[in-house]
C-alpha cells in the first residue's frame, strides 16, 4: 500500500447515490471494469431513503480520467447524483477488524497498542484476539502496521464512508456583500 | 380491464405507435407471439435473431423512429448481441424484447436461460428485467424514452415468461419518473457565444459533422451555419447525407479513408467545430497531430464525449439543432457588433478548391479492361433516384459507396460504422425499405459480408420487401487482403473466398430473388437498369470485380493524417502533397 501522499494525489473519492434497484452494483463495477478505471475500496449502504442508496467509491485516476470516470458514471440511468470529495473538505471513516496472535506474553503490549488507536477488543481467544478499530484510512493503515510483526491472522476492511464536511461559516456572514 | 402481460406488452407497444416488430418467435417468447395475431402491429418473420435486430436498426436510421425487435431467450438473446453493440456504437435507438424463463427458474441454469440483462449490460444504454407483470407498461414507456432522447441508443427489456401469463389491470402511465435521467437539451448561452466570436476570428474554419446532427434531425440548422458563416463541412462515415455532397462548402468524408481535401483541410484549419462528433479513431489518426492549430469547439449531446479525446477551447453539451439555431442567431449578432472587421475567409476557400481540383478521387475503368468496383458503385448511384436509401456493409466496397454516393438527403446512408459489423448491409436494407417503402434501396454490399446474413432475402422475398443487392464480388475479403499487401508485405492469410463459391446467382434465385450477373463493364448498365425495373420482389447483382483495387486515399492506423497516402498509380508518392 503506498504512502498517504500518494494516496492524495491519486485516490478521488466518489460519494454516489444511486437507485436501489437490482443488478445497479453490476452495472457500476462492470463500467469501472470495461473502461480501465481501477477501484481502490467500494463501500454500498443503504440511506434514509430507502429508494436510494449510496456508494462510496475511492477511484485511483489522474484527474483528467476521474472527469471521465464521473461522466461515464452520470450516463448510468440509475445513478442520481455524484459528488466528488475532496480529502480535505471530508469526513472519512472505514472500519477494521484485525486478529492478531496474542499469546500470554504479548497481549497486553497488543491492548495497550490498540489504545492508541481507539481500538476495541472483540474476542478474545487463549492465543490470539479481535480488534475493532474505527477511523481514518491511513490512521488504519498504520495500526496495520504495528501490528504486523505480533501476526496478523485475519482481517477485513470495509473500505471508504464519507460525506462533505459541514460548512461553520455562518449564514449572516457569507451574505455580506464585498464593497464594490 | 384485465390484461396478461403479453397483452399489455403489445398495447404497450401500440400506445408508443409501434408500427412494425422484426423477431422470430421460441419457447420463453411464445405467451408474447398469441396477441400479435390480433394487433395492428407489423411482425416481420426473420430467419436469424441477429437479422432482426439490424433490421430494427435499418428502420431506425432511416426514418428516425426506434426501430423494434423481439426474440425469445437463451441463444435468440445471444443471438441479438451484435446488432444491439452495433446500435450502442452508432446511437442508434432501438427496443429489443427478449424472453425469459419463468421467475423461479431464473438462476437454475433452465432450458434456454441466459443472463441477458447480465450480458447487454454494456451493450444498451439502459435494460431491465421485468419482475412483475404490472411493471409491464412503466418500462415499455421509459424504454421508449431512453432509447430515443439524449444520445440515442439500445435498450433491452427482458420478459420471464411467467410475468407474460400473469395477469395485471390496464394501465398507461401519464409520466416518466426517472430521477437518475435527465439530459441537457439546451446548450450554454455563454458557450455559444464564445463559440461565435471563434467563428468570426477564424481564418480557415471547419464544420466537422457527426451523426448527432441526423440524431438531432439539425440538418437544415448546420446548413444555416455553414451558409451563413461560409464554413467548409466535412461529413463523417456517420454523417453523410447530413450536409448536402452536391454543396459548394461541402467537402466529403474525413478519416482513414477521407478523399484528401477534407483529411487536409482539418488538418490545415485554425477553428474545428465539432458537431455531434466523437473523434473516434478512424477520423484523428494519431490524436497528438491531429488538427494541431485548431481551436477546438464541441457541440455533443453526451458530456462524456466532451473532452473524452481531444479537450475543447469550448465545450457545449446539448441537443445540435437547439445549439445550431442559436448559433447561427449569436453569430448574426456578433457580426452586427464588428461590422465589417472579419477575416477574410476566400484565401482558405481557394485553398481548398486547388486541393480539390488536384486531388480528387480517381479511378480508370478502361472499356476492355476488367471490371472495377468504383465504376459499379458510381453506376448504381447515377442509375438510381436522387433519394435512393443505400445501405453497406464493412470493408472495401463501404468505404467506396461512402467516398463515391452523392448524398444529398439526409437519412439515405445506413452503414455499421463503429462496431463495423460484417453483413450488416442486407438485414439493414430491408428495415429500411420497410420503413421507407416508396423509396428505391439499394444495398451495395462484399461477397464476404453477403455470406453472413444473405438469408434475410428469404425474409425480404417472403414479406414482399423488395430491396435490391448490389454485390461487389472479389472473390477476398478485400479491406484484410488490402492490410495484407500493404503491411504485411503482401503475405495473404486466409483472406481468399472464390467468385463462384458460392454461385450468387443461383443462391439469389433460391431464395426467391431475382439474380443478375456482370462480368464486364458493358454488362452493368444493361443489368442495373432490370434490377431498378422490378419491384415485386428482391434482386441481387453479382459485380464480379477486379480484386487489385485498393481503397485510396489512406491513413495507416494510428498514423497522423499528414501522412496520407495517395494512390500511387494517379499521385506521386513520398511528396509533400500541401506544399
Amino acid at each position: 500500500m503506498s504512502g498517504p501522499a500518494d494516496n492524495a494525489a491519486k485516490h478521488h473519492i466518489l460519494s454516489v447515490l444511486v437507485e436501489n434497484k437490482p443488478g445497479v452494483l453490476a452495472r457500476i463495477s462492470g463500467l469501472f471494469a470495461r473502461r480501465a478505471f481501477n477501484i481502490f475500496s467500494l463501500a454500498v449502504s443503504p440511506t434514509d431513503d430507502e429508494r436510494v442508496s449510496r456508494m462510496t467509491i475511492v477511484v485511483d485516476v489522474e484527474s483528467t480520467s476521474l472527469e471521465q470516470v464521473t461522466k461515464q458514471l452520470n450516463k448510468q440511468i440509475n445513478v442520481i447524483k455524484i459528488n466528488e470529495l475532496h480529502p480535505t473538505d471530508a469526513v472519512e471513516r472505514e472500519l477494521m477488524l484485525v486478529t492478531v496472535s496474542a499469546g500470554a506474553d504479548t497481549r497486553s503490549q497488543i491492548t495497550e497498542l490498540g489504545a492508541i488507536f481507539d481500538a476495541k477488543i472483540v474476542d478474545v481467544g487463549y492465543d490470539s484476539m479481535t480488534l475493532m478499530a474505527a477511523g481514518q484510512p491511513d490512521q488504519l493503515d498504520a495500526m496495520e502496521d504495528l501490528l504486523r510483526p505480533y501476526g496478523i491472522e485475519e482481517i477485513q476492511r470495509t473500505g471508504e464512508i464519507a460525506l462533505p464536511k459541514l460548512s461553520r461559516e455562518s449564514t449572516k456572514l457569507r451574505s455580506v456583500k464585498k464593497p464594490a | 380491464m384485465k390484461l396478461t402481460g403479453a397483452q399489455a406488452l403489445i398495447k404497450s407497444l401500440e400506445m408508443m405507435e409501434v408500427e412494425v416488430v422484426f423477431g422470430l418467435p421460441g419457447g420463453a417468447i411464445l405467451p408474447v407471439y398469441d396477441p400479435i395475431i390480433e394487433s395492428p402491429i407489423r411482425h416481420i418473420l426473420v430467419r436469424h435473431e441477429q437479422g432482426a435486430g439490424h433490421m430494427a436498426e435499418g428502420y431506425a436510421m432511416a426514418t428516425g423512429r426506434p426501430g423494434v425487435a423481439m426474440v425469445t431467450s437463451g441463444p435468440a438473446a445471444t443471438n441479438i448481441v451484435t446488432p444491439l453493440c452495433n446500435a450502442y456504437m452508432d446511437s442508434t435507438p432501438i427496443v429489443v424484447i427478449t424472453g425469459q424463463v419463468a421467475r423461479s427458474a431464473i438462476g437454475s441454469d433452465a432450458f434456454q436461460e441466459c443472463d441477458t440483462t447480465g450480458i447487454t449490460m454494456p451493450v444498451t444504454k439502459h435494460n431491465w428485467l421485468v419482475q412483475d407483470t404490472d411493471e409491464l407498461p412503466r418500462i415499455v414507456k421509459e424504454a421508449f424514452h431512453v432509447a430515443t432522447t439524449g444520445r440515442p441508443g439500445p435498450v433491452l427489456i427482458d420478459v420471464p415468461k411467467d410475468v407474460s401469463n400473469d395477469t395485471m389491470e390496464w394501465y398507461w402511465p401519464d409520466e416518466i419518473d426517472m430521477p437518475g435521467y435527465k439530459p441537457t437539451i439546451r446548450g450554454h448561452r455563454g458557450m455559444i457565444k464564445e463559440a461565435a466570436r471563434l467563428i468570426c476570428d477564424a481564418q480557415r474554419p471547419v464544420i466537422y459533422a457527426g451523426g448527432g446532427i441526423l440524431k438531432a434531425r439539425a440538418s437544415e440548422a448546420l446548413r444555416a451555419l455553414a451558409e451563413l458563416a461560409g464554413i467548409p463541412v466535412v461529413t463523417t462515415l456517420m454523417a453523410r447525407g447530413a450536409f448536402p455532397d452536391d454543396h459548394e462548402l461541402c467537402l466529403g468524408m474525413p478519416g482513414m479513408h477521407g478523399n484528401y481535401t477534407a483529411v487536409t483541410s482539418m488538418q490545415k484549419c485554425d477553428l474545428l467545430l465539432a458537431l455531434g462528433s466523437r473523434f473516434d479513431d478512424r477520423v484523428t489518426g494519431k490524436v497528438d497531430a491531429f488538427a494541431p492549430d485548431a481551436k477546438v469547439v464541441h457541440v455533443d449531446i453526451d458530456p462524456a464525449e466532451l473532452g473524452k479525446v481531444r479537450r475543447p477551447e469550448v465545450p457545449i453539451v446539448g441537443d445540435a439543432r437547439f445549439i445550431l439555431e442559436e448559433m447561427v442567431e449569436a453569430v448574426k449578432a456578433e457580426r452586427d457588433k464588428r461590422g465589417d472587421s472579419l477575416p477574410d475567409l476566400a484565401p482558405w476557400i481557394d485553398q481548398i478548391n486547388q486541393w480539390r481540383e488536384r486531388f480528387p478521387l480517381k479511378y480508370d475503368q478502361e472499356a476492355s479492361g476488367s471490371l472495377l468496383p468504383q465504376f459499379c458503385i458510381e453506376k448504381v448511384r447515377d442509375m438510381s433516384p436522387d433519394d435512393t436509401i443505400v445501405a453497406a456493409g464493412v470493408g472495401q466496397h463501404q468505404m467506396w459507396t461512402s467516398q463515391l454516393w452523392r448524398f444529398n438527403h439526409p437519412y439515405t446512408w445506413v452503414n455499421s460504422g463503429g462496431l463495423g459489423t460484417m453483413g450488416f448491409a442486407v438485414p439493414a436494407a430491408i428495415g429500411a425499405k420497410t420503413g421507407k417503402p416508396d423509396r428505391t434501396v439499394w444495398a451495395v454490399d462484399g461477397d464476404g459480408c453477403f455470406q453472413m446474413t444473405a438469408q434475410e432475402l428469404v425474409t425480404a422475398t417472403a414479406e414482399r420487401i423488395p430491396i435490391k443487392v448490389a454485390l461487389i464480388n472479389n472473390a477476398y475479403l478485400g479491406m484484410v487482403r488490402q492490410w495484407q499487401e500493404l503491411f504485411y508485405e503482401e503475405r495473404y492469410s486466409e483472406v481468399y473466398l472464390s467468385p463462384d463459391l458460392p454461385d450468387y446467382v443461383k443462391w439469389a434465385e433460391a431464395m426467391g430473388c431475382v439474380g443478375l450477373r456482370c462480368e464486364t463493364p458493358s454488362d452493368v448498365e444493361p443489368a442495373i437498369e432490370k434490377a431498378n425495373s422490378i419491384d415485386d420482389r428482391p434482386v441481387v447483382i453479382d459485380f464480379r470485380v477486379d480484386y487489385k483495387e485498393k481503397v485510396y486515399p489512406m491513413v495507416p492506423a494510428g498514423g497522423p493524417n499528414d501522412d496520407i497516402i495517395m494512390d500511387p498509380r494517379y499521385f506521386a508518392g513520398g511528396e509533400d502533397y500541401t506544399s
